[in-house]
């Protein structure tokens, strides 16, 4: 068990720049999940911490014992990859109890070690059994498995449950989370589906082009992220941007989107938005589920408006809207019996109380 | 693909024109594997006539083999061939040093090529790629280009050292790898590139050394790739011709390929029976590797490492 430490770490692939100075603090026990778009510097960020990439510049700390240039072996740490990289020649015990049988382990130690690790995972039945004979979802738990004997100081996840379908990713995603709950080992998530990443992590980090965008629980992220790409890129469907102005009238602050569409803007945040009364390169961000049908008795800050629906979608539990707002498509969510057609009007509601006001130009939530 | 909202009969009639497609599948099928057989009906001729005309011959007196009959038939059978070769001292010396080079070739190529291999797969350093191109480059020079070379440095290795390698069986045991470990390198270097990179990573962070990982992850996942690569070594070596012709002349230091046609053509004297038989136990060592290691070698290792 132990804290790790990201000091300004660099990676740079000849020229290019993989990481650009990256500062993170992971507690122990913690359960961080690294998130971002392919290419964002997510998994390079936890290679390095693993040792299978070489430190470009910055330090990596593990319990405050700086491992820049200490190999994998010893950093002790252990890693599940996205294929699983079960040794195929090896039982499933076999493939467990290699790194102990390493590091010469005392026989029952290793067997117990071994048992215990199958039993957290529900393996116990397929010790005997090799790789292929497996299936995928099996393969990740042995992949966990030889993580868990070990021991280690630090799990290391890259993109641990992309190879395996819809179905069985959800349910191992629960596996993961409830071995943590029972392992408590600090552990670093690397995955680009924001959905792992909200249902995992005590600590969500979203990186984008090589830098940290922002760090925190993962409700916070949601409710309050502080760039437009952790707004769109943290949630599902995603925030609505729509381009808009801010008019001020009477001490009071509206947000115009359309000649027909304006708002006022709630009186808690005329202070904040202010000074960007004049600033022609707004975006008012807006998540779907705050995009409802209209009641008739909706709440302060709930505006009604109309809206001419192109394209609706129903889940079931709900129905999701798209129609076009000052050249913006715009999703919403409404309740299934609300009478949503496709290419048909409806008077929608947005929640203001939720709204996010974000400066283009400098791509931040104001 | 005639659409339902429009009846007409043009489209039935295009239907009605087009020859029927359906089986059409198994037609061509058909013919492929029409001209399949015909071709490996074909080659299997060219290929195994003339294994089975060295059977026949081999069974031959030397009387019958020159009588003018019919050469694809025994008149008089006889083992006579056999029994002489195989009671001959020298065939067995010829034999018995074909199968230490052969075997000791085998080992020292794999000794060399699988560590070779692993280095130039795996441990990317500077110039591993050009090394990599450059073992390939020298397995297309040819050993007829090499030997006179050889045979200079030899002597000249001699001039200096007083160490004679002219004419020793062992000095095959340095000549033959320069044929096979190129090779051999070459094919285990594609067979471990195609082992999934996060199979030594997830070793590697299990503690293992780079040895270790190439011991215990590498050679038992590469086994077919290294079997492939031996019964490369071992049948290059023991059908080498020109080396041993080259470098070893006395009868004790020769090897089969070379003993059989030293010992068995007497001036302009061909021993026809004699040569068939010693060609013919001489290819069976290989037959029978071929044979035990084959299903080994098609044995896919190699599934259930990764999805897929």
């Amino acid at each position: 068990m132990a804290d790790v430490s990201l000091r300004k770490i660099v990676k740079m692939y000849d020229d290019v720049e993989a990481v650009r100075g990256i500062d993170l603090e992971i507690a122990d026990h913690e359960f961080v999940v690294l998130v971002g778009p392919s290419g964002c510097g997510k998994s390079t960020t936890l290679r390095m911490i693993a040792g299978l990439e070489d430190i470009s510049g910055g330090e990596i700390a593990i319990d405050d014992h700086v491992v820049n240039d200490v190999p994998p072996k010893d950093r002790d740490i252990a890693m599940v990859f996205q294929n699983y990289a079960l040794y195929p020649h090896m039982t499933v015990s076999e493939n467990m109890s290699f790194g102990l049988r390493l590091k010469r382990f005392p026989k029952p130690e290793i067997k117990a070690r071994v048992d215990e690790a199958a039993r957290i995972l529900d393996i116990t039945e397929l010790l005997d059994r090799k790789p292929k004979a497996l299936s995928g979802g099996q393969r990740q738990r042995v992949a966990m498995g030889r993580a868990i004997v070990r021991n280690p100081k630090v799990f290391l996840f890259d993109e641990p449950l992309s190879n395996l379908d819809a179905k069985l990713r959800v349910q191992m995603r629960t596996e993961i989370k409830k071995v943590h709950l029972k392992v408590k080992t600090t552990t670093i998530y690397v995955t680009h589906d924001q959905v792992e990443a909200m249902t995992l992590a005590d600590r969500v980090v979203v990186m984008n082009k090589g830098r940290i965008e922002q760090v925190g629980p993962p409700t916070e992220l949601y409710n309050h992220p502080k760039t437009k790409f952790v707004a769109g890129f943290i949630g599902s469907p995603a925030m609505n941007f729509i381009p808009c102005r801010l008019e001020e009238a009477a001490g009071a602050l509206r947000v115009k989107l359309t000649d027909k569409i304006t708002f006022p803007v709630p009186a808690d945040r005329t202070a904040r938005y202010t000074a960007h009364v004049s600033n022609g390169k707004l975006l008012l961000g807006m998540r779907p589920e705050h995009v409802t049908e209209a009641t008739g008795h909706d709440g302060p800050g709930v505006m009604p408006f109309d809206a001419d629906l192109e394209v609706t979608e129903p889940m079931g539990a709900e129905t999701l809207v798209y129609f076009k707002v000052n050249g913006a498509e715009v999703c919403g969510k409404v309740s299934p019996n609300a009478g949503a057609a496709d290419g048909k009007p409806l008077r929608l509601a947005a929640d203001l109380n939720n709204m996010h006001l974000i400066d283009d130009a400098t791509g931040l939530v104001i | 693909m005639a659409t339902t909202a429009t009846p007409s009969s043009v489209p039935a009639k295009a239907a009605s024109h087009r020859p029927q497609t359906y089986g059409s599948m198994s037609r061509d099928r058909a013919w492929a594997l029409k001209w399949s057989y015909f071709f490996l009906i074909l080659f299997v001729l060219f290929f195994l006539l003339p294994p089975v005309y060295m059977f026949i011959t081999s069974l031959k007196t030397s009387a019958e083999i020159s009588a003018a009959t019919n050469p694809w038939w025994v008149f008089n059978p006889t083992f006579s061939n056999y029994t002489e070769l195989l009671t001959r001292p020298q065939f067995l010396t010829f034999f018995k040093n074909s199968a230490i080079v052969s075997i000791s070739v085998v080992i020292i190529t794999m000794l060399i090529s699988i560590p070779a291999a692993f280095a130039l797969a795996r441990m990317k350093f500077w110039g591993s790629a050009t090394l990599a191109t450059g073992v390939f480059l020298t397995y297309l020079v040819p050993d007829t280009l090499l030997f006179i070379p050889l045979f200079k440095m030899f002597s000249v290795f001699h001039e200096y050292t007083g160490i004679q390698l002219l004419n020793r069986w062992w000095v095959l045991l340095v000549v033959y790898p320069t044929l096979t470990v190129p090779f051999c390198t070459w094919i285990m270097i594609g067979y471990f590139a195609s082992i999934p990179k996060e199979l030594d990573e997830a070793a590697i962070i299990d503690g293992a050394s780079w040895f270790q990982t190439l011991t215990r992850i590498f050679i038992p996942v590469a086994l077919p790739g290294i079997i492939a690569a031996t019964i490369f070594a071992f049948t290059v070596s023991w059908a080498q011709f020109l080396y041993p012709l080259a470098f070893t002349t006395s009868i004790d230091q020769l090897v089969l390929p070379v003993g059989i046609i030293t010992t068995l053509i007497k001036g302009d004297v061909f021993n026809w029976g004699q040569i068939m038989t010693g060609a013919l136990l001489g290819a069976a060592p290989p037959l029978i590797i071929y044979a035990f290691l084959m299903d080994y070698y098609i044995a896919g290792l190699t599934a259930g490492a990764t999805k897929g």
